[in-house]
């Protein structure tokens, strides 16, 4: 512990964090999961998907902006914050048109994975929007499926800030805003299979689709069959 | 536990693919020992079409997407104590749902079935028609879950839910030690 590191406390389990470091950010070190979806290790924060909600200082905040403070009570995993993050991510499937029995991301999905977790076994009293969504398979090696998007954005800054293409971007606001490509179709952009945006870890659920590939490791056999989503942070606190 | 009487189940697939049915019988040989705690009353695997006495059990796979799936799913519910969904369609519409995001035009069915029988690429329909044959049940304007229609008490997840699940689930319903799922187990795929 140098001179500027702090501790605060998550869930009663004391937590040393550096100074300039996110809730998230020195939770993530420590070994225990916030639950996340817009946020993604390697990309700058965005806090758009509010998954990772917690209580700081009796307040709601996104712990993947919200900076560490010396001496913070933070709440994470209690039965009211989880409720409020299967909220959001049942909504989330009642966004688009998440059909988990056909998408080739099954099993890879952060969206579904985190279903798991949060325990969404039943339907829920959200209407389904059903929204119509074309598919752009216009690109040799990539695929677009938007019916699966859930804003996250984790694309649009992979292009831009690791690829420096800028392929990605949003058109829209509120309920309007939705992913779209720079150019009449993914064939018209610049996007290449190589980019980080359209790698496999980059989009949390089946919306970039790597053609070709989608079916090489079976169901039953994915990320996510292996353990909950979060696991393999959580597995660093028992080091 | 020999001495109670067995529970009855019945079960049925509306808009689904059979394919939850063919996961119960994943239960492998564990039925033998399912089968010493229930009978199966109304069921495609008995073949009995109408209950022949009020049930204990219900077990619904598929959604609702034409009217005859409706009927059915009331009669479950007017004869079943408990109604356990089975599978995603049954849970959320799954695959015949998918129906539904096409259905936001101002005719959204005619569309649907105009391609599906008469304009779309691949069809070879020598008739040129829809089908409307009166003993066809006629179509919902969208495909249903289970819960839109009757109150379900239990949902089974997966597509196909796994053999384990469903015997763990009835298992621990038949002798009162069901209190949800381990989040390990639980799947959509």
């Amino acid at each position: 512990m140098s001179g500027s590191d702090f501790t605060f406390e998550i869930d009663g389990v004391e937590i040393t964090a550096r100074s300039g470091q996110t809730i998230m950010e020195a939770a993530d070190e420590a070994g225990v999961y916030i639950p996340r979806l817009c946020d993604h290790e390697g990309l700058r924060h965005q806090g758009s998907c509010r998954v990772c909600t917690v209580k700081a200082g009796g307040r709601s905040v996104a712990a993947c902006t919200q900076p560490a403070a010396p001496g913070l009570k933070v709440e994470n995993e209690t039965p009211h914050i989880t409720k409020l993050r299967r909220d959001l991510v049942e909504m989330l499937f009642h966004e688009g048109n998440h059909l988990c029995p056909i998408c080739e991301a099954s099993g890879n999905c952060e969206l579904q994975a985190m279903a798991y977790r949060l325990d969404m076994t039943g339907p829920t009293r959200f209407p389904y929007l059903e929204p119509s969504r074309g598919v752009d398979a216009s690109h040799p090696d990539i695929a677009l499926d938007t019916n699966r998007c859930i804003s996250c954005g984790r694309c649009i800054r992979a292009s831009q800030d690791v690829d420096h293409k800028g392929v990605f971007g949003y058109v829209g606001r509120g309920i309007h805003r939705r992913l779209a490509v720079n150019g009449s179709d993914l064939a018209h952009t610049d996007a290449a299979i190589t980019d980080d945006a359209i790698s496999k870890d980059v989009c949390p659920v089946g919306c970039i689709i790597r053609k070709g590939v989608g079916f090489t490791t079976p169901i039953g056999e994915r990320e996510f069959d292996k353990g909950l989503i979060g696991h393999e942070i959580e597995g660093k606190r028992d080091e | 536990m020999s001495d109670l009487p067995k529970a009855r189940i019945a079960t049925a697939s509306l808009a689904g693919c059979f394919g939850c049915h063919m996961a119960i019988l994943d239960i492998d040989e564990r039925l033998i020992e399912l089968m010493k705690l229930v009978e199966v009353d109304r069921s495609p695997l008995t073949d009995i079409k109408r209950f022949t006495k009020r049930c204990d059990i219900g077990i619904i796979e598929g959604g609702c997407c034409n009217e005859e799936n409706v009927h059915v799913l009331r009669d479950f519910r007017r004869h079943c104590d408990v109604l356990i969904a089975i599978g995603q369609c049954a849970i959320m519409g799954g695959l015949p749902a998918m129906r539904n995001a096409i259905m936001h035009s101002d005719d959204p069915l005619r569309e649907c079935l105009e391609e599906a029988y008469i304009s779309g690429k691949y069809i070879r329909n020598t008739t040129h028609s829809i089908p409307n044959d009166p003993a066809l049940p006629l179509l919902l304007d969208e495909v249903y879950p289970c819960s839109e229609v009757v109150e379900i008490d239990y949902n089974i997840p997966g597509c196909a839910p796994t053999g384990d699940v469903i015997y763990d689930t009835l298992s621990g319903l038949l002798t009162g030690r069901f209190h949800g799922f381990e989040r390990e187990e639980i799947r959509f795929d």
